[in-house]
């Protein structure tokens, strides 16, 4: 079937009305260029938007404690409660499918007083109990010196590990920082490390100027006992956050002699499933696509069946002719499929490669221009590639298959008669 | 070679039922060059139709080199076509964007032969009907006399049983038709069997028996002496 004799036979009849064929084909290159398009442009806002999250552990979420709203056990509403250190222990001890559970305490805020001096440099920045794991959730590059340990953990230590942003506010240029001492809300820590943050989207100035300490020294400093202020908790992989969370309310009521259908007593962000709604976004983003390429491509493969018909009108008599030497109907109705298949495969080939080209200069410009907020990378993958290849395919199909039909329908007797 | 038994054909025009053929028998030996004669409406390309199995009767039996011909689906009848029969027709009906030798060569090529025997063969029969210098000039680049007899090469390239010829010389001045029946007689000299349809009496009396159609039915059917062709030229 694809013999050379069958190629020729296709080129020439495709090359004999060569600027119809090209118009033609055209439709069929528009069409599924804007596919590509649309698919590498939700792309590039998907992977623009998904570099704001970072490499954060996403399978994670936030629980802080709220006002009590429902009286059990002889309890009033609207008493307060906080977490404490038993709690972590008995959710990692219940729940065995959660990968970290790192409790958190904190000092200072957005736009709070300047609680940090060095000399005679002061700042205002946010300062964390944590445990060592914490690096595992918030991924941070340590710059210099280390993280957090467990050695500070159990000795208490009180050292500091400071964001570059925080060295930039507290030392000069050049100047030794390690083994230093920074005084946090009064109390001296030392300087162990600093780190920085790789985000896109202009927080990671915000984000360096943080100060890491030992939770427990933290507790101890600032006199919290046991409390914890709120925990960041990440499942293991293959579990959802979004469905192990209520268990993990469940023991805190319990532990806390809340009532059971209390949900305004914990307070939580998922990350997960901002994370889904987010991919949930561009799934249908990526359904628009595909819809709207779809259509216009549909355009095009109407235009190509279209000229189908009008070159099985116009070779009525060639078909009678060929018949007549012999050409089964097979023989005829291959030949006007392969010629649409071709004709719509050659002119989406050339739609793809156009696509693929401005994807290229586009991100040159980006990669020239640095980096645009909520966009990074536009791109197509091979896998849309060949659903676009079997599109056209079958399409291609498509459209020769009535011109086919109507060629075969030809009688020889009638495309042979003399008028 | 050929044997038709009552055959009927009619056409139906809306209401009109058009009765064309009422009963024809007939029957040709091999090697014979039979002329089939009638005014217009006679039904003389219906018959000619029918034998070429492009067209099929109402009732009869057909049959051709021993193969009844009947109830065939459009894929046997192409097969049959090209293994049978060779058809050559008063508009010539060469494929205008291939190639002399290329036209010669589709029965070829719809027998599945390869490229290079094809060609080896189609040059071949060009150059028995004297266009080997032609090979690769289109159709529209020959005069009407070269054009029938690429189509006369087209149509014995499959090697065919029976060659049929609808009004083969109705395009071509006098001169020109009689080098064409020249060719033809001599094909028939070799032993090719060869229907001729004309209404042309010079042109039938270049054949060996002439087949008198009218009203559907054969009114005449006698064997003559053959007029050749080459006193004329």
């Amino acid at each position: 079937m694809f013999s050379k004799d069958s190629w020729d036979e296709i080129i020439e009849a495709l090359s004999r009305n060569w600027f119809r064929t090209a118009l033609t084909a055209f439709g069929v290159l528009w069409g599924i260029f804007i596919l590509v398009i649309l698919l590498a442009a939700g792309k590039g806002l998907e992977n623009g938007v998904k570099k704001d999250f970072g490499n954060i552990a996403t399978n994670s979420m936030f629980m802080w404690t709220q006002t009590i709203s429902k009286p059990y056990k002889g309890l009033p509403k609207g008493r307060r409660f906080s977490y404490d250190l038993d709690d972590v222990a008995a959710i990692k001890q219940s729940m065995p499918e959660l990968r970290f559970v790192s409790p958190r305490n904190q000092l200072g805020g957005f736009g709070g007083a300047n609680n940090v001096v060095r000399g005679i440099n002061t700042g205002a920045f946010n300062v964390y109990g944590d445990y060592p794991e914490y690096i595992e959730q918030q991924p941070m590059y340590i710059t210099s010196g280390r993280f957090l340990n467990y050695g500070d953990i159990e000795a208490r230590r009180k050292v500091a590990v400071i964001g570059e942003g925080v060295r930039n506010a507290l030392y000069d240029k050049g100047e030794d920082f390690i083994g230093t001492y920074i005084k946090i809300n009064g109390v001296n820590f030392m300087v162990v490390g600093t780190y920085a943050v790789v985000a896109s989207n202009g927080d990671s100035e915000e984000e360096q100027k943080q100060i890491y300490v030992p939770f427990t020294a933290f507790s101890q400093a600032f006199n919290m006992g046991n409390d914890v202020g709120w925990m960041a908790i990440t499942a293991k992989d293959g579990y959802s956050i979004t469905q192990l969370k209520t268990k993990v309310f469940d023991i805190i009521k319990t532990r806390h002699s809340i009532h059971p259908e209390d949900d305004r007593a914990i307070g939580n962000f998922d990350l997960y499933e901002q994370y889904q709604k987010v991919d949930g976004l561009f799934i249908a983003l990526k359904a628009v696509a595909y819809f709207v390429g779809i259509l216009v491509l549909l355009s095009g493969i109407i235009g190509i069946s279209n000229i189908m018909l009008i070159v099985v009108k116009e070779r009525t008599k060639e078909i009678g002719i060929r018949r007549a030497l012999g050409a089964s109907p097979w023989s005829i109705r291959s030949q006007i499929l392969t010629e649409s298949v071709f004709l719509t495969l050659i002119s989406g080939m050339a739609g793809i490669s156009l696509g693929a080209l401005v994807i290229y200069v586009l991100n040159k410009i980006l990669d020239a221009n640095g980096p645009v907020e909520m966009f990074s990378n536009p791109s197509v993958d091979l896998s849309t590639i060949l659903i676009a290849l079997f599109i056209l395919i079958s399409s291609g199909l498509l459209a020769g298959f009535i011109p086919a039909q109507n060629a075969i329908k030809v009688k020889p007797i009638d495309a042979l008669r003399d008028e | 070679m050929i044997a038709i038994k009552d055959l009927h054909k009619s056409y139906t025009m809306g209401s009109n039922s058009l009765h064309v053929l009422k009963g024809i028998n007939f029957s040709v030996e091999e090697g014979e060059l039979v002329s089939i004669m009638g005014s217009s409406g006679s039904g003389k390309s219906t018959l000619l139709n029918i034998l070429g199995m492009l067209d099929e009767a109402d009732s009869g039996t057909y049959t051709l080199d021993g193969t009844p011909i009947k109830n065939l689906n459009e894929k046997i009848a192409a097969r049959y076509r090209n293994k049978f029969l060779g058809f050559i027709f008063q508009s010539f009906n060469l494929i205008n964007y291939k190639s002399a030798l290329d036209n010669v060569g589709m029965p070829l090529y719809y027998q599945g032969m390869k490229r290079a025997e094809r060609t080896d063969k189609a040059m071949a029969y060009l150059e028995k009907v004297g266009l080997a210098n032609w090979a690769h000039h289109m159709p529209n680049e020959l005069s009407g006399g070269q054009k029938q007899r690429v189509a006369i090469a087209r149509a014995l390239a499959s090697d065919p049983k029976v060659l049929l010829a609808d009004e083969p010389t109705g395009a071509l001045d006098t001169k020109t038709s009689y080098e064409v029946m020249e060719l033809i007689q001599g094909i028939n000299d070799e032993g090719k069997t060869i229907l001729v349809v004309t209404h042309e009496d010079d042109i039938a009396h270049m054949t060996k028996r002439i087949v008198n159609l009218k009203d559907g039915l054969i009114i005449d059917d006698t064997k003559i002496n053959q007029v050749r062709a080459a006193s004329h030229v």
